[in-house]
């Protein structure tokens, strides 16, 4: 024990009170108060628990199963055999472990689904903000820049997302970044569309007057005020909109646009039918579909979860 | 596919009616609320075409040798394609010539059939557009009616196991239950055939004929059905949901009505107005189960069409069999707009 400050709980009131405190205070208890709701919906918490399970195991996958496995010219397997004791969900046309390839194929897919929405998400809320901020302005300028933007909104909406994506990722090439552009560009307008109402919301509270009579640039006002408020609905919408872009992720590879060197689970189903998956081991099939739906159906169910403590009128359903 | 995005769309519908709204009590009328609906779906096409111009055209740095698939070619050779595709004029000038060419509906020549890429793409038509249609109309149809039944005795059995089944078909991708139910029936069971759209030789012809197609259609046709049902009777029960605290029921109980009464003839048409503008929005991810579905059945549309172009790679189908696509969906959006002017009232005269 050396000297009695350490021990001694240092008294509240020596603690500078400056506005950041008080910002991150509040947003912890926010936070607690959010967990003590989410805790209460079952399906929430069952989805949760499989997601943190999908991501360790992803994380996890050198320790899980050597990655030597997933070369095809060291597979020395039975080809397209059913389970074995080296490899329990049998092997594919090649010879490789079936649940080698799952579990590596785990990152991939996360991957893609995490980086295809973080782009989705940063290009929807940009989007939405911007529209919404400068659509609340009594100006030529700014009804005509969110007249633009929801324009641009409104054609990716409509345009249907398979063919468009299969026409870019075909012009771009095969690989894992090209995927993730095309997702990421295609998966947006959604999310535009609902952070702008919220942002409309948003603007014509007193706090923002408050801020613009005080000097607050566009800047400020977008990123301290707008943005903050639109923050909870916007993480809810990320989680929902990875279950969709792991599901687009699956169905570009299905079609062959994937990255042949980094096998996702699609890549797999993509493997399985173009090498007669129907004549031996089924599992090569039905394994990479449920890990999908289970994932998919995990973060749709944190997703609805989220949403229902943040917006209590859908909490009915 | 992609719930985010289809909320996105139901709130950009809703919103458009609220804009509708605001236009309408502005004194102008119905008649210009058309026009504008119309304006911009053409608005919409023209850039897909500007889009489909560049993406081909422009984005890739040498046309000319984009046609020719990598073989070596001489200078003269280079020219002649130049001069042929009109690659050497401006940018504008060759802008206005794929215009008037798509306009004409010549669309370019498929580099794997060496035929009219419109004549490939019309002679693919027909057998989407019965796939399409009939798992659409079933599965709408389905659909609606467990959405209703389920949202209207929440929490019963029948309303768990369905919104849980549902939940499941949601996340599933609609190729791999289709490659399952294809092992399952058609290798293993025999019962269904492996894909295809007739047998060898032909079904026959007459009832023969349409017994074979009908045998060939059932698998892709469920797996469909299957996959947008969910998405069809998750909507209607929570729209119903949504009615279900309104005054206007209390109102129809008040008097007197039977349960069922009240469902039929107050609950139900106003929580149909939702799922009619979703299921018109939803071509578009019809169009992209119709791609993957259609690959795994091989059945002949245009889907598969897509399919084979993509991997050929076949540039002038894959661009018009977008164009296409992109002219279907957006001409589904305009209906669902003019149908919700005619169904809700609100819409017509707020």
């Amino acid at each position: 024990m050396s000297a009695p400050t350490d021990t001694a709980p240092r008294p509240p009131a020596v603690t500078s009170v400056t506005a950041r405190r008080i910002a991150w205070d509040r947003r912890r208890r926010a936070l607690a108060r959010f967990w003590r709701e989410y805790r209460k919906d079952r399906d929430g918490m069952i989805g949760l628990v499989v997601l943190v399970l999908m991501i360790a195991v992803a994380l996890a996958a050198p320790l899980l199963a050597s990655s030597r496995g997933l070369n095809v010219t060291l597979a020395t397997y039975p080809v397209n055999a059913g389970p074995g004791w080296h490899y329990p969900l049998g092997t594919d046309a090649d010879g490789r472990s079936v649940l080698t390839e799952l579990i590596w194929g785990s990152r991939i897919s996360l991957l893609i689904g995490f980086a295809a929405t973080l782009l989705s998400m940063v290009i929807g809320a940009v989007i939405g903000i911007v529209a919404g901020h400068f659509g609340t302005l009594n100006s030529w300028f700014g009804r005509q820049s969110d007249n633009v933007l929801m324009r641009v909104t409104d054609w990716f909406l409509v345009v249907p997302f398979l063919p468009l994506a299969i026409v870019l990722a075909r012009t771009l090439g095969p690989s894992l970044h090209v995927i993730i552009i095309v997702i990421g560009i295609t998966s947006w307008p959604g999310t535009a569309r609902i952070i702008r109402a919220q942002a409309l919301a948003v603007e014509t509270r007193p706090y923002l007057e408050r801020a613009r009579a005080l000097g607050a640039g566009h800047w400020h006002q977008m990123s301290k005020h707008v943005l903050p408020n639109v923050m909870p609905l916007l993480l809810a919408n990320t989680i929902l909109t990875v279950a969709g872009t792991i599901l687009s992720e699956t169905t570009l590879s299905f079609l062959g646009l994937g990255d042949p060197t980094r096998a996702s689970w699609g890549e797999m189903l993509n493997n399985a039918f173009n090498n007669g998956v129907g004549t031996g081991n089924a599992l090569w099939l039905i394994t990479p579909g449920v890990a999908i739906i289970v994932v998919v159906m995990g973060f749709t169910l944190v997703g609805h979860a989220m949403e229902a403590v943040l917006n209590p009128r859908l909490r009915e359903r | 596919m992609a719930g985010a995005m289809l909320e996105g769309a139901l709130a950009a519908a809703q919103e458009l009616r609220g804009e509708e709204a605001g236009a309408a009590r502005g004194g102008a009328g119905l008649a210009r609320n058309l026009g504008i609906k119309i304006g911009s779906a053409i608005v919409t096409l023209f850039f897909v075409l500007v889009f489909n111009f560049f993406l081909f055209r422009v984005l890739p740095a040498d046309p000319a040798r984009n046609l020719a698939r990598g073989t070596t070619l001489t200078a003269t050779q280079m020219a002649a394609i130049n001069k042929t595709y009109g690659l050497g004029l401006p940018l504008p000038a060759q802008f206005w010539n794929y215009l008037v060419q798509t306009f004409h509906g010549n669309l370019g020549i498929s580099f794997e059939y060496h035929i009219g890429v419109s004549q490939v793409i019309g002679s693919a038509l027909w057998p989407t557009i019965l796939l399409v249609g009939t798992s659409t109309v079933l599965s709408t149809v389905i659909g609606v009616w467990i959405g209703i039944r389920g949202g209207w005795n929440r929490g019963s059995t029948f309303d768990k196991t369905s919104t849980a089944i549902n939940n499941t078909l949601y996340a599933m991708p609609d190729f791999w239950l289709g490659m399952v139910l294809l092992i399952v029936f058609a290798s293993k069971w025999f019962i269904f055939p492996e894909g295809g759209m007739h047998s060898f030789g032909g079904g026959g012809t007459g009832l023969a004929g349409i017994n074979d197609l009908l045998w060939h259609l059932t698998l892709p046709c469920i797996v469909l059905t299957l996959v947008y049902l969910a998405e069809y009777s998750l909507v209607m029960r929570s729209s119903l949901i949504d009615e279900l605290g309104s005054d206007y029921l209390l109102t129809a109980r008040a008097k007197g009505l039977r349960d069922a009464m009240v469902r039929r003839r107050h609950a139900v048409p106003n929580a149909l107005l939702p799922s009619i503008t979703l299921i018109m929005l939803n071509l578009g991810f019809v169009i992209s189960g119709a791609i993957t579905t259609e690959t795994v059945f091989s059945w002949p549309g245009l889907g598969l069409l897509s399919y084979n172009a993509l991997n050929f790679p076949d540039y002038p189908v894959l661009e018009g069999a977008f164009l296409l696509f992109s002219a279907a969906v957006i001409a589904a959006n305009l209906i669902a707009d003019l149908l919700l002017t005619v169904l809700d009232p609100r819409v017509r005269q707020a």
